[in-house]
C-alpha cells in the first residue's frame, strides 16, 4: 500500500514534462508538421526557465513572480523556436525529420552555450514548491497521490481536457485537423494551411518550452546538459502511441512516468540490478511501444510530414 | 533562361544561405557578448597554424568521413540514420572486446578481426531499426535515437563492469575504461609529432567503395531507387524493405568501423566519451558533402576544423565549445532549406523574371 502511494505520488509529477511536450507535438502533427526538434526546444526552455529565478536571486515559496517570469520566457522562446522551425519546414518545405534533428542540435547547443556563459557550473535554483490543496490533500490515499503536487501538475492535467476541447470542438481545432488531414481540401475551403501550421508550431513550441522549464524549475531544480535526456523524443513517440488524442497521450505519459517511478523505487530497495540497465528501460520501452502500435499508421494525420504546396498538382 | 543566370542564381542562393547561417551563429555569439569576427576566425584559422593542430583536424576528419559515408548510403536509400552515435559505441565495444579476447594473435589476424568485430557491432545496432522499419513500420528517426541512449548506457555498463581494466580496481582509481589494447591492433602513426594514423587510408578506401557500391553496382542502383521513390521502386520489382535493412546495416557497420578505427588509432583503449557527438556531426558532414563521397571527404575536414576550432575558442575567445553544436544545428537547417529552394522551379522562374526586368532585356529565351 505504502509502495503504491509512493510510486503513484512520484510518478504523476514525472509525467508532466512528457505530457506538456506531447500535447504540443500533438498539435504540430495534427496540423501536419512532424517536429523532431522538440528536444531542442525543451533544452532551451529548461535553461531559460531556471535563468530568471537564478539571476533574480530567489524564486519564492509559492510560484513567485520570477518563477512565473521564467515559465513565460521559456514558453515565449519555445514559441519563437517553433516559428523558426516553421520557416524551415513550412516556408522552405525542407524534409521534416532531418530538419528536426537540426533544430534539436541547435536548441541543445544554444542552451549549453548560454548556460556556460550566464550561469557557469551546476547551480540549483529555488524552483517551484509543492502546493498541497488544503482539504483534499488530507484524504488518505488520494491526498498524497493526486493533491500534493506543485501547481504546474494540476494545471497540466487540466490542460488535457482543454486540449481535447480545442482540438475537437473549436473552429481553430478543426482548421488544424483539416490542415493535417487534407490540406488541399482545407485550402479550397479558404483555410490558410501554412498559417495554421505556423500557429500550431507556435503552440507546440510554447508547450515544449514549458515542459523544459518544468524540468529545471520543478523536477530537478537545476540545469545540466543532459537534463532533457531524450524526453523530447519520447514525447514524439507518445503522440504516435496516443493516436493523436489527448487522453490516450496522457495515458502513455503516465505509463512511462510510473515505470520510471517504479524503477526508482526498486533502486531504492537496494536490489542488485545494474543501474545502467534500469536507465535503459524507458528508451527500450519506447521501441517496444512503437513496434506494437502499428494501427497508428492508419490513424495518423494523412498529410503528416508532407509540406503543402499550393502550386503543385496532386 | 540563360545558363549564365542559372549559375548566378545558384551562387546567389548559396551565398545567401551561408550568410544567414553565419548571421544566426552571430546572434548567439552576440547574446553571450562575444567578439563575433574573432570567434569565427579562431574557429576556422587557429587550428591551421601548426602541425599538431592540423593533425588533430585530420584525426577528427577520419571518423567523420567514415560515419558520413554510412549515413549517406542510408539517406540515399530513403532511411535517415540518426543512430550513428550508438552504432559507433557498439563498434568500439566489439572491437575492443575482440582485441582484448585474443591478445596473443599476430597482427595480420588480430587487426582485421578487431575491425571486422567493430563493423559487425555497428551493423547489428543498425539492423534493429532497419528491420523495425521494414517489418513493423517503426519510424527510424525515433528508434535510432532511442538506441543511441541504450547504447550509451550499455557502453558505460561495460566499461564499469565486465570490461573494466583490472588495474583500475587494484589501483582503486575506478576510472571507467578498458585495458590497453595489445600493440598488435594499434594503427601506425603516419606523421611524426602528430597523432595522424593509418585510418586515413581506410577512410579513403571506404569512400571509393561507397562510390562503387552506389553508382557502379546494381545493388547500389536498387538502393538509390528505393530512396528516390519507394512506390516506383516497388513497382519496378525492387525489394524496398530489403534495401532499407541492408542500407541500415551498411550504415551501422560504417559507424561501428569508425569506432574501431578510432579506438585502435587514437585512444588504444575503450574510454568514456570517444563517440563525443561524432554520430550527429556525421549527419551534418553527409549533408554538407552533398551525400557523395567526393564531397564528404572535404566536408569532413571542414567539420574536423570546426570541432578543433571550437575547443580553441573556449580558451582564446571565451566562447563555450558547445558553440560547435549550435553551428552544426544551424548548418543542417540551412542546408535542408537551401536544397529545397534550389529545387523549386517556381522560385527560379520568379527570380528569372525579376532578373530580366532588372537587366532590361525582355525577349524570350
Amino acid at each position: 500500500m505504502d509502495y503504491t502511494v509512493n510510486i503513484l505520488a512520484l510518478g504523476i509529477p514525472f509525467s508532466v514534462a512528457l505530457l506538456l511536450a506531447s500535447l504540443g507535438e500533438m498539435f504540430n502533427q495534427r496540423a501536419g508538421v512532424f517536429n523532431l526538434g522538440c528536444e531542442g526546444i525543451m533544452a532551451m526552455g529548461a535553461f531559460l526557465g531556471m535563468l530568471v529565478p537564478y539571476v533574480a536571486g530567489r524564486g519564492g515559496p509559492v510560484p513567485g513572480a520570477f518563477n512565473i517570469l521564467g515559465l513565460l520566457l521559456a514558453a515565449g522562446v519555445g514559441a519563437l523556436l517553433g516559428l523558426f522551425f516553421g520557416v524551415v519546414v513550412v516556408t522552405f518545405r525542407a524534409p521534416q525529420g532531418i530538419a528536426g534533428i537540426g533544430l534539436q542540435m541547435f536548441g541543445v547547443g544554444t542552451a549549453g552555450t548560454l548556460f556556460r556563459h550566464f550561469v557557469g557550473g551546476t547551480q540549483s535554483v529555488p524552483g517551484i514548491d509543492r502546493l498541497p490543496i488544503p482539504v483534499l490533500s488530507e484524504i488518505p490515499f488520494l491526498g498524497p497521490v493526486l493533491f500534493s503536487h506543485n501547481p504546474l501538475v494540476y494545471l497540466t492535467f487540466l490542460l488535457v481536457p482543454a486540449a481535447w476541447y480545442i482540438l475537437f470542438k473549436t473552429p481553430w481545432g478543426l482548421r488544424v485537423r483539416a490542415s493535417g488531414t487534407n490540406p488541399r481540401a482545407a485550402d479550397s475551403m479558404g483555410i490558410r494551411v501554412n498559417l495554421v501550421r505556423f500557429q500550431a508550431l507556435a503552440v507546440g513550441g510554447a508547450l515544449a518550452g514549458l515542459a523544459g522549464a518544468y524540468l529545471s524549475l520543478c523536477q530537478v531544480k537545476m540545469f545540466s546538459d543532459e537534463i532533457i535526456a531524450g524526453r523530447g523524443f519520447i514525447a514524439v513517440a507518445l503522440v504516435y502511441f496516443g493516436h493523436w488524442r489527448p487522453l490516450r497521450i496522457m495515458g502513455g505519459a503516465l505509463l512511462f512516468s510510473l515505470a520510471q517511478a517504479l524503477q526508482l523505487t526498486i533502486q531504492g530497495q537496494g536490489i542488485d540490478f545494474p543501474y545502467e540497465f534500469a536507465v535503459m528501460l524507458p528508451y527500450a520501452l519506447v521501441i517496444v511501444v512503437l513496434a506494437f502500435s502499428r494501427e497508428s499508421l492508419l490513424l495518423g494525420p494523412t498529410a503528416l510530414g508532407k509540406p503543402f504546396n499550393r502550386e503543385m498538382r496532386t | 533562361m540563360t545558363k549564365q543566370f542559372k549559375v548566378l542564381y545558384r551562387f546567389a542562393v548559396i551565398l545567401a544561405a551561408a550568410a544567414s547561417a553565419m548571421l544566426l551563429g552571430a546572434l548567439i555569439l552576440w547574446t553571450i557578448g562575444a567578439d563575433v569576427t574573432k570567434t569565427y576566425s579562431v574557429i576556422i584559422l587557429e587550428p591551421l597554424k601548426n602541425r599538431i593542430q592540423i593533425g588533430e583536424v585530420i584525426i577528427r576528419a577520419i571518423p567523420l568521413t567514415v560515419i558520413a559515408l554510412g549515413i549517406s548510403v542510408a539517406y540515399r536509400s530513403g532511411i535517415v540514420n540518426i543512430g550513428a552515435e550508438g552504432q559507433m559505441a557498439m563498434g568500439i565495444l566489439a572491437a575492443a572486446a575482440a582485441a582484448l579476447a585474443f591478445p596473443g594473435l599476430p597482427r595480420y589476424v588480430l587487426l582485421p578481426l578487431a575491425l571486422t568485430a567493430g563493423a559487425l557491432g555497428g551493423a547489428v545496432w543498425g539492423f534493429i531499426p532497419g528491420i523495425l522499419k521494414a517489418r513493423l513500420h517503426v519510424s527510424e528517426l525515433l528508434s535510432t535515437v532511442m538506441l543511441n541512449y541504450i547504447a550509451a548506457q550499455f557502453y558505460t555498463f561495460c566499461l564499469r563492469g565486465p570490461m573494466l581494466d583490472p588495474a583500475e580496481i587494484t589501483m582503486g582509481s575506478g576510472t571507467p575504461q578498458s585495458m590497453r589494447l595489445t600493440r598488435a591492433v594499434w594503427l601506425d602513426r603516419l606523421v611524426p609529432g602528430t597523432r595522424i594514423h593509418t585510418g586515413v587510408y581506410i577512410a579513403v578506401f571506404l569512400a571509393f567503395a561507397v562510390w562503387l557500391l552506389l553508382w557502379r553496382t546494381s545493388w547500389g542502383y536498387r538502393m538509390r531507387a528505393a530512396g528516390a521513390g519507394e512506390r516506383a521502386a516497388r513497382y519496378g520489382g525492387i525489394d524496398v524493405a530489403g534495401c532499407l535493412v541492408a542500407a541500415m546495416m551498411i550504415s551501422g557497420a560504417f559507424a561501428g568501423l569508425a569506432g574501431a578505427v578510432e579506438v585502435a588509432g587514437v585512444h588504444r583503449r575503450a574510454i568514456e566519451g570517444i563517440t563525443g557527438g561524432y554520430g550527429f556531426s556525421g549527419i551534418v558532414v553527409a549533408l554538407f558533402g552533398g551525400l557523395h563521397p567526393a564531397g564528404i571527404i572535404p566536408a569532413s575536414f571542414f567539420f574536423g576544423l570546426l570541432i578543433v576550432g571550437a575547443d580553441m575558442t573556449q580558451r582564446m575567445a571565451g566562447v563555450p565549445a558547445n558553440m560547435v553544436l549550435v553551428l552544426q544545428g544551424i548548418i543542417i537547417l540551412v542546408i535542408v532549406s537551401t536544397r529545397m529552394v534550389l529545387a523549386n522551379p517556381y522560385l527560379t522562374e520568379r527570380a528569372w523574371r525579376r532578373y530580366r526586368s532588372l537587366t532590361g532585356r525582355n525577349r524570350e529565351e
